[in-house]
Formats: structure tokens, sequence, C-alpha cells
């Protein structure tokens, strides 16, 4: 049998309107392996997952999932590959409807037809491994600091042991402390798991800490990818002005839009 | 600017905007008709339909019926009429006002919080996070409101009817000085079946409306918290305009087939 990435995109084209924001993207991301995809703010990180999740409908090019094809397939096939994927939005979005409790549970009951009790027990049991106890299973998320949103959040991802997990900007917002909180516990889910973990920041940092491969995003086309470790020998000066920070390189920031 | 590009712009905004909501209402009635269902987000939406407005309909369909009985009081005493003004308050209410005055209620007080609510859900992409979750947003979100709207509405009315009449009543009997028993005879002597179940019908329909116009603009909200503001603003402006204009065509359908 044929060796598959597990998720290879290829030739991604997504614009609104006028504005092109995917322009033919290449990215292919290994089984159990950690890649992080960095790019500047508007660069079009999050449309990406969105791209590769059927949250957005892509103009054009090809995303296997397992080497199947998973643009253009019937919603109802979909719905099921979906089942396949985790993902901790930039914002946590948990459902402000419901308790802690039932955003981590509510793939598990869902999704999964586990019962409520005994998803009760499961979603604590993953509020206990982002640290957090189980009385803040009964508070509403609006209650929560940011950065207990972002460990529920993160609980909510993983509750379903998802093969394929999304990470969109994991700890921004956060302090130092707490981010290195969270990049540990998703370095642990991921490894627990034995998952497959896409993840996007502009912290480099947090990078360094999750990846295993780290690809760049500019105008629309990955620049550069390679190991982790070679990130500072990388030889672009794209990523050379990034990972330093620096205004002054070949990335224009639009200071006027 | 040329008038004539304007005006094609605008009739293909328009359209747009129709097929946009003629796709949405397709796919929302599809998942309506299809299990799985989910009882209690139907329950919830019910409740909050049908029971937490009974204080503002209620309210409403007091006054309307009471004041109705005094204008047509006025109008009727003008050519000695008067006995009729029982009957008038009950074909009023039951045909056209009860549903109206409910459906223009509800519309405000729910179609608004629902578009906020779908709003803020979308924005904050609580709506993406479903999807991921394996959970259709048409089946957990939009679903269980329209269905609620369909069948809470109409009860609703029922409410609204029977208040605005005894509104009427309060008004026919204290105030006009009619007799308790005639009054209550003359509104039941000409009361057809026709004009309470052609009530019935438009409010299930605006009931449909008003969830579906909420749903909509909840579910394409975009920009934050101004564009939420947008959206609630939108589902109850198009709500109101869309009811009276259904408001409309249901009364002419039944007025055929009389
Ligand atoms: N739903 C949308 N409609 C229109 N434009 C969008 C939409 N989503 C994203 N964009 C645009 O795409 C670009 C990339 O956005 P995004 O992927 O969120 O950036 P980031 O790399 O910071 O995550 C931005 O310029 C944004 O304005
Ligand atoms: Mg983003």
């Amino acid at each position: 049998m044929k060796h598959h990435p597990k998720i290879s995109i290829r030739g991604l084209y997504k614009a609104f309107g006028p504005k092109v924001v995917l322009d033919g993207l290449d990215l292919d991301v290994g089984v159990a392996e950690s890649m992080v995809v960095i790019g500047g703010s508007g660069t079009g990180k999050s449309v990406l997952l969105k791209c590769v999740l059927g949250l957005l409908e892509p103009e054009s090019g090809s995303i296997k999932i397992d080497g199947v094809e998973v643009l253009g397939m019937p919603t109802s096939e979909r719905e099921k590959i979906n089942r396949k994927f985790g993902m901790l939005f930039q914002g946590a979005a948990l459902f402000d409807s419901l308790a802690v409790w039932e955003n981590v549970a509510f793939g598990l009951i869902r999704a999964q037809g586990v019962d409520r009790i005994a998803a009760k027990r499961i979603a604590i049991e993953n509020l206990a491994s982002v640290g957090l106890r189980p009385e803040v299973g009964e508070l509403s998320p609006a209650e929560l600091s940011g950065g207990m949103k972002k460990r529920v959040a993160l609980a909510r991802a993983v509750a379903t042991k998802p093969e394929i997990i999304f990470f969109d900007e994991p700890t921004t917002g956060l302090d130092p402390i707490m981010s290195d909180v969270i990049d540990k516990l998703i370095v642990k889910c991921v490894h627990e798991l034995g998952a497959t973990a896409l993840s996007i920041t502009h912290d480099m940092g947090s990078a360094r800490k999750i990846a295993h491969r780290v690809a760049m995003l500019h105008m629309g086309k990955i620049i550069w990818q390679g190991p982790v470790a070679g990130i500072d020998r990388s030889g672009n000066p794209y990523v050379d002005q990034f990972i330093n920070g620096r205004a002054e390189g070949p990335i224009q920031m639009q200071v006027r839009a | 600017m040329n008038p004539l590009a304007t005006l094609g712009r605008v009739f293909i905004g328009f359209m747009q905007v129709a097929g946009r909501i003629s796709l949405f209402t397709f796919v929302a009635v599809s998942h309506c008709l299809r299990p799985p269902w989910y009882p209690q987000l139907i329950g919830r939406q019910m409740l909050d339909i049908g029971y937490f407005s009974l204080p503002v309909v209620g309210l409403t369909s007091l006054f309307t019926g009471m004041v109705l009985a005094l204008q047509s009081y006025t109008g009727f005493a003008r050519f000695s009429a008067e006995g009729a003004v029982a009957t008038v308050v009950v074909l009023s209410m039951t045909r056209e006002l009860g549903p109206v005055i409910a459906g223009l209620m509800v519309a405000g007080r729910i179609g608004a919080s629902m578009a906020a609510e779908i709003g803020t859900m979308r924005v904050t992409e609580q709506i993406d996070a479903l999807s991921t979750l394996a959970t259709n947003p048409f089946k957990y979100l939009v679903a269980p409101r329209l269905i609620a709207g369909l069948t809470m509405l109409p009860l609703l009315v029922i409410v609204a009817d029977v208040i605005g009449v005894f509104g009427g009543y309060l008004v026919g009997v204290y105030k006009l000085n009619f007799n308790p028993a005639a009054y209550l005879k003359r509104t039941f002597d000409f009361l057809e079946f026709i004009d309470v179940f052609s009530g019935l019908v438009k409010a299930g329909a605006f009931g449909f409306i008003i969830s579906l116009m909420g749903c909509y603009h909840g579910y394409h909200s975009e920009g934050g918290a101004q564009g939420v503001g947008r959206a609630t603003t939108n589902a109850v402006v198009s709500a109101s305009i869309l009811l009276l204009v259904f408001n409309y065509g249901i009364t002419e359908i039944f007025f055929a087939t009389r």
C-alpha cells in the first residue's frame, strides 16, 4: 500500500471578491507530524485551515485527507471526514449557552453518541488534563479568563480523540507563562493521541516548542518549509525577517491598506 | 450616475438576496423534515417564543380589542348599527389583528434576539465550531427555531384572539353599556370557523417568516458587533415587511375561496 501524507494540499486558490488570499498553495503534513504555519497577520492562515475543514469553499485546487480528495465531496461524506478533525479556534469559540463541561462533551454527545453521564465524566477528565478543576466544568464560558477559555477549547478539541488537530493561534493574547502552559499542553495532547497537528502562529517561541516542521505563508504561497531546527539557517530572507521581527526587509507591511 | 445602471444594480442586488434567502429556506426546511431532531432545543425555543411572549402579546391584544370596540362604535353609531360592534370586534381580531399584532410583537422580540444570538455565534466562530464538532448548524440552530416559530405563533394567536375579544367585551359592557349576554351572543352568532382558521394559517406563516429572517440575518452577519447590530435591525424590519405582504397575500387567497 502506498503511503499517503495525512493532509496533502495542492494548488489551493481562494479569493474573496477581487482579493486573492491563497494563490496556489502547496503543503503536505505527514502522519503524526506537527506542522506549524507561520506568517504575518492577514496572510490567510486561518483561511487555509477553514478551507481544509470545509468551512470555506476554495475556488480551485486539491485537498486530500488520507489520500482522499475532499473538495467537491457530497456534504454527508464530508461530515464523516470532519469527524477526524479537532479544531482550536483563534477566539476559543466556546458555546456560551452551554456550561463548560457541556462544551467539552459536545462532540462526544453529538458525534459519538456517548450518553450524558459518561460524557460528563470524560469531559471532567479532559478538563483535568488541561489543569482545570471539576468545579470549572459547571461554570459558563463567560465566567472564564482568556487563558482558561483557551484551555477549555483545547480540551474540547481533543475530547473526541481526533486524528488531526488544528490550532489557530493558540497562544495569541496570552501572557508568556500561560503561553508556555498552552504550548506544553498541545505537545502533550498531540503526543498522547498520536495525532497529526497543523498549527498556526506568529509567536516564534511557541512555534519552536510545538513544531516538528515549519512552513511560512506569504502572499498566498508557502515560500519556505523545513524542520524547526533549521529555521535559523533557512537562508530565506523572508523567514529571517519574520523570525527576527524586523520592520525592514523583503516583506513590506502594508501600513496603508 | 447613470440612473438605468443604478436601477439595474438595485435589481440585481435584490435578485441576489432573494436567491440567497430561497436557498437558505430550502436547506433549512429540508433539515426540518429529516432526522435527527433535537427535542430539547425545539422545546427551549417554543418556551421562548410561546410562553415568554404571552405578556407582550396579551397586553397589546387587550388594548387592541378595547380600542376596536370604541372605534367601531363611533363608526356604526353614525348609521345606527351599534349592535354590530361585537361582531366587528371578533371578526377583526380573529381574521386580522390577532395575527398581525402578535406577529409584529414577536418579530420585535424574537426576530431580534434570534438574529443577535446567531449573529454573535457567527462572528465569534461558534457556528464554525459546531461544524467541526460534527453538528450541522442548520439542524442545531435553524431547524428548532423554524419549527418553534411555525407551531407557537398559532397558539399565541388563539390567546391573542381570546384576550382581544375580551377587551372588546370590557369596553362594550362597561363603557358602552351593552347587555353582557347580548354582546356575547353577537360575538359568537356570526363567527365562522374560517375566520379563526384563516387567522391561524396567517399566524403559522408569520411565525415561520419571523424565525427565518432572524436565522437568515444572524447566520449571514459579518463584521463584529456592528454587523450583529445590523443583522438584528434587518431581521426585524424584513420580518415586519414580509409579514404584512404575506398578510395581504393570505387574506386574498381566503377572500377568493369565500
Ligand atoms: N469571510 C471572509 N470574507 C472576506 N474576507 C475574508 C474572510 N475571511 C478572511 N478574509 C480576508 O482574508 C485575509 C486573510 O484572513 P485570515 O486568514 O483570517 O488571516 P490570518 O493569517 O491573520 O489568520 C484577510 O485579509 C481577511 O480580510
Ligand atoms: Mg487568523
